[in-house]
Parts: structure tokens; sequence; C-alpha cells
């Protein structure tokens, strides 16, 4: 069931080379989005260490989002795909402690896909709204 | 962790971010939180005075580490970091907060939930810059060659412009010759100048040239090493080769579209592309006597949205040809807006006119249509200012397409580790501020391959490029970022996980008194972080994004 005037705090780890440069490119082009989004910039999604996913949670964060380049695009070769192989391992035990599967979402974004990136963000902002907000 | 101050400077980019954010409000707020000694908010941060600011005001407020808030660390990180080395402090114990690309243009209707955004992004920001430590770079010799990958003017002028520097250059073309697209073309707007004039005399120089090593029929098919220090693989006709470069310049150019299916080509006869109207000019013109042209075809369509922006100009000088020619032949060019943007090509279009070339606007809704059937005998178009629909007899019709990406640039994206962007073109690191290189250092881009260009303009490019691949190349090293991954010895369980994961094979296996341990060569180490999220025992310390630091911004996510 809705909460009314629940607004998702959401955590987006993006890749300096891709997905950030992607976001960019989404304010570049002043395309407009939710604002529930905070990003933290790492070099590469396979930087990402399941346990800063697994705190953001403890902490409160509603919705956690890794964006990395496409695979076969990664600038450090093959990061996404180690990150791809971690979030599924994460996932499963995730969904063993209870959480939603749309909580954590991983996706692809390229440095020239600042529609792509938007989307993403107003997507995961309506979904992680439907699901209210993450309970301890 | 009570000693660390902390500066932050708020940047209202004029109206842009301000014009949303209430920017002195988030600097209120910056000073409430611990260890932010000072606070301040600037007009243009980026100005000579927003910078000799933080300059000073480091001295000033004993500072230990710095916050800007403002555009994207994308274009402007390298600036500040400059501005706080040059009052001392070290570039790596300062943080840049995106409040602009990323919060006031993204959230133009809603300025409270930006400000509480921005409020939140700095609170991340010195979350993380409290827990800083200074870094020093890494400097990596370059070898002293450069490859230049496309023999056509783009790739030959480069390669010349560095050549008489002194450096020496690979050249290398798939084709059998040098010369690339201005080989099929007959004269260049707006001078009428014989394309040969350029490319021939060009493509002279550059075999001659001592310090050019020319590989015709030959392709890239692989790239090893690091930047300044590529391994490359060359593929002639089966046979191997590999050489060792510091800097590469991706000047492949771009094709020219066919039309198939489209208004009759490759069905009709007398139906061709503005570029094999180039060669039958090339031969000597025929005695066709209705020539009508359709502009735009495969181009400014929902399928493929650009302008292929020299099109215009191309199909104008043709039709200026025909009838210089023969005044007694008919030109029509059917076009949807004329691009004429460039030197002279406006006083072009008008000798066109005066020539009698007739120009007619046609609109996406209402598409020419041909009539004929082995060929194309007419024409039928809709003539907008006369409102009614004309028919034009046509002896030879002529499509004027777009510039399209090469296929195989996927190819070269994925060896060299370069973006393409939407269209498929290469994507350059900066539209305005860095637009003949990558966002990968050392390696450039000019003329076609990354957008479709003329001669003049494709020139200037490879003379861009050029200069800047000079850089490293003379200077002899390259500056690389100081985040890298560095292991505690005492932690490192020996297991040997890092070592498999490392893309760049910079991790090995080496024993120390008995125990097993990783060592990393930091010169060729990347910092992707990959080795840092696996290690199970907390070895590997990313610098600059250490875990502590990581964890900080996500903490001080929620207040």
């Amino acid at each position: 069931m809705k909460k009314s005037g629940f607004e998702p705090k959401i955590l987006a780890f993006c890749c300096n080379w891709c997905s950030y440069a992607g976001a960019d490119l989404a304010g570049t082009s002043r395309i407009q989005y939710a604002p529930n989004v905070r990003v933290i910039r790492v070099m590469c999604s396979g930087r990402i260490d399941p346990t800063f996913i697994l705190r953001a949670f403890q902490v409160g964060v509603d919705g956690v989002l890794i964006l990395g380049c496409h695979p076969g695009d990664c600038h450090y070769i093959d990061g996404n795909y180690k990150t791809a192989r971690r979030i599924h391992m994460l996932k499963k035990m995730l969904s063993q402690l209870g959480i939603e599967d749309d909580r954590l979402r991983l996706d692809w974004v390229s440095a020239a896909e600042g529609k792509r990136f938007a989307s993403i963000i107003n997507d995961m902002t309506e979904r992680i709204r439907a699901l209210g907000p993450f309970v301890r | 962790m009570s000693d660390v101050r902390i500066g932050v400077f708020i940047c209202h980019c004029g109206k842009n971010i301000a014009g949303v954010i209430n920017v002195p409000e988030v600097t209120e707020y910056a000073k409430t939180l611990p260890n932010v000694v000072y606070a301040e908010h600037n007009l243009f941060t980026c100005s000579a005075d927003g910078l000799s600011s933080i300059t000073r005001k480091i001295g000033e407020y004993k500072l230990s580490r710095v916050i800007v808030a403002a555009c994207t660390p994308r274009t402007h990180e390298p600036l500040f970091r400059t501005a706080c080395e040059a009052a001392g402090l070290n570039k790596y114990l300062f943080e840049f907060v995106n409040i602009r690309d990323q919060c006031s243009w993204v959230h133009m209707q809603e300025p409270e939930k930006a400000t509480g955004k921005a409020k939140d992004l700095v609170r991340m920001g010195i979350a993380k810059a409290r827990l800083l430590e200074p870094l020093e770079d890494v400097e990596i010799g370059v070898t002293p060659a450069c490859l230049v990958i496309g023999g056509g003017v783009a790739g030959m002028s480069a390669a010349l412009n560095l050549a008489n520097q002194g450096f020496e250059i690979y050249l290398v073309e798939r084709d059998k010759e040098l010369g690339g697209l201005l080989l099929n073309l007959n004269r260049l707007f707006t001078s009428d100048s014989k394309a040969e004039e350029v490319i021939v005399p060009l493509t002279e120089k550059v075999k001659n040239h001592q310090n050019i090593k020319v590989h015709t029929s030959t392709e890239v098919k692989g790239v090893a090493g690091f930047i300044g220090n590529f391994d490359v693989t060359l593929d002639q006709k089966g046979e191997e080769k590999k050489i060792k470069v510091g800097t590469i310049i991706v000047a492949t150019g771009a094709e020219v579209l066919k039309p198939v299916d489209q208004y009759g080509y490759g069905d009709k006869s007398n139906v061709i592309t503005q570029l094999e109207l180039e060669e039958r000019l090339n031969n000597g013109v025929g005695d066709e006597q209705n020539i009508v042209m359709i502009n735009c075809v495969g181009a400014r369509i929902p399928e493929r949205q650009y302008c292929s922006r020299i099109c215009c100009m191309v199909a104008i000088k043709n039709a200026v040809l025909i009838k210089e020619n023969d005044p007694r032949a008919k030109v029509w060019v059917l076009h949807r807006d004329l691009m004429t943007y460039g030197t002279e090509f406006e006083k072009y279009y008008q000798k066109a006119m005066e020539k009698g070339v007739r120009f007619i606007r046609y609109s996406l809704d209402k598409l020419p249509e041909i009539v004929g059937n082995n060929k194309v005998k007419a024409v039928k178009v809709y003539h907008q200012l006369m409102g009614k629909e004309i028919v034009l007899p046509c002896d030879m019709l002529v499509l004027t397409t777009p510039l399209i990406p090469h296929e195989d640039n996927q190819d070269i994206s994925r060896m060299l580790r370069v973006s393409l962007g939407e269209h498929g073109f290469f994507l350059e690191a900066h539209l305005k501020l860095q637009p003949v290189e990558f966002a990968t250092d050392s390696i450039y881009v000019c003329g076609c391959a990354r957008w479709p260009a003329s001669v003049p303009e494709t020139i200037s490019q490879a003379y861009a490029a050029s200069a800047k691949a000079a850089i490293p190349l003379r200077r002899g090293y390259i500056r690389s970022e100081g985040i890298t991954a560095s292991v505690d010895e005492d932690k490192c369980s020996g297991c040997g996980i890092c070592v498999l994961l490392c893309p760049y094979n910079a991790i090995e296996s080496q024993s120390k008194d008995g125990k097993k341990l990783a060592h990393i060569t930091t010169a060729q180490c990347k910092g992707c972080g990959t080795c840092g999220a696996a290690c199970p025992s907390g070895a590997i310390s990313m610098n600059h994004f250490r875990d502590e630091e990581i964890l900080a911004q996500v903490e001080a996510l929620v207040i």
C-alpha cells in the first residue's frame, strides 16, 4: 500500500566513465528527473563491495542503484562483469533476508545515454515509492 | 579527525545553479557541519577571482581539506586541484560535489527539493573529504611514437603534423591505397578545386617522409598495454606485426549511406548517390538534361535524426558543376532546409541560384514520388509555395545521403576502450572543452570518425588532435593520477584472488620471508577497484576511493 507523502531516498553508485558521464549528459541536455537520487561516484562499478550496499540499507536508504558501463564496454575491460556476478549473488542473499528484489537494481548506462539515465532514475523512484520505506 | 579543517566553496555558476538552488542557504548549512571552519559562495568559482579566493583562504584559515560544490568534476576537478596545489595543499585533499549537471539542471521545477539534495550532496562530500589522505601522482614514461589509424585526409594531415616535429609515426590504412573518401571525389566546395589537388600532394609527402611508416592493407587487430605504452598488433592480410606506441589518433572517417530501396535506388538504373555522381563527374559529365536531386535521404528522419552537415553543399556544388558544363540542363534540388553555414557557403548558394539551379522545399509528411519502371522518368513533388503537386521530368535522380559511422567503429571502440556516441560516431571527452581527445589519456580523434566534417574542418581537427598528441610525446611522460591500489602486507593472506581479477595483470603473487603476498605494480594499476572490492582480508586499499571514504558518503546520505 502506498504511503502518502513518502519520498524515497535512493543511492546510486555511478562509474566515472559511463554512467556518471551519462548522468552529466542528462544535465547538459536539461532532462528533468525525480530529485530522490544521491550519486556516489566511483571509478568502476567493479569497485562496489556488497558491504557498501548492505550498509546503505542499514542506515535507512530505501533503494540502491548500481550503474555501470554496458557489458563489453567497461573502461577497465571487465569490471562490470564482476559487478554483475556480485550483485547477482547479493540479490539472492537479500531475498533471504526478506528485502524486496526491486530495492537493489543493477543497470547499464553509457556516456551517451542521458535520457536512459533519467528514465532509470524515474522508474526506480516510482518502484520504491510503491514499496514504501525500507524497514530495518 | 578533530584536527581536519574543511573549507567549502559553493558556486552560483551565474544563474545555472543559483537560479534553482538557494546557494546562500546551502552555504550556511555547510557551516553547521563538523570540521567545516570556513564556507563561502562565489558567482563563478572557476573564475580568476574564485580560484585565487580558494588559494588565499587555504592559507588564511589553514584549511586542510577543500570542497567545491559546482558543475561537474569531469570538467573542472583539475582546475580546482591546481588552485589547492598553489596554496601548498596536496591536490588529493580536494573533493568536488556536483550540484549543477546532476542537480540544478535536472530539477529546475523543484527548487526546494534541489536545495535539499544539494545539502545532502555537500554533506556527503564533506564526509568523504574528512577522511581523504594526500597522494602522489604516478609518472609513466611515454613510448616516443604515435599510431594514426586511418590514411585519409584526417589521418595523413595528423601524421604529417607530428612527423614534421620529429616524432615517429605509424600510419595504418585498411585499404590498399592512402586517400580515403577524397579518392572518390571530383571537386571540393567552395573552391571547386579538384579533390586530387588536395589528396595527391598530401599522399606524396606522407609516403616520402622519413618519420612516417605507412602500412596499407593493414588493420589494427589488438591493443594491449596502458596509456603512453601501447602494444599494438597489426594485421596485414593475415601477417601479424607488433608495434609499440605512446599515443594513438583515431582518424578512421565515415562512409556514405547507400539508400537501398529508397526512391528506386538499387532497382532503377538511373538512381545514384552524390558519391556515385562524383565518380561520374570525374569521368566527364553525361548528357542528361533533367537532373533531380533529393536531399536528406536517410537523414533527419526518426531512425537517424542527425544532420550530416556537408551534404547540402555537396548537392549544390554538383548542381553548379552540371549547370556550368551545360547551361541548358535543368537541375532541381529538392530539400528540407539548406545547411549553408560555412565560410562563403551562402555566396555559393546564391551562385547556384543565379546559374538557374531550382530549389524546391519538401516536407517529411509529403515525400517526393518517383515515376517510371526500369528507369525513373519523372519525380512528383508537392511545391509548398505554389500549393500544388508538380511533376519534374527526370533523366537522372541523385540522392543526397548522410555520412554514417563505419560498422567496425565498435571494434576500435572496444580495443581502445573509448566511447561511441548515440549515433555510432566516436564520442569526444567534451564537445566544447576537449573536442579532439577521448576521456582516456593519450588517445585522440579527428575528422569524420568523430562527426561529419568538411575537408577544411577535418584538417583543422587533425592539426588539433596531433598538437594534443605531441604533448605527451614531447614531454616523455604522462602524469597518471595517484588513484591506485595498495596492499597492506600485514593483512594480506596470500589467497591470490586479486591476482586473478586484475584486468591489467598488475598484481602478482610474490614470496616474502616465506609468506605469499600480493604485489601491485603501481605504474600498471588503473585504479578500477575490482581487487579492493574482492579482497576478503580487507588488505587492499583503493587510494582516494577507500572503503571508509565510500562508507562515510553512504552513512552521510541519511541524516
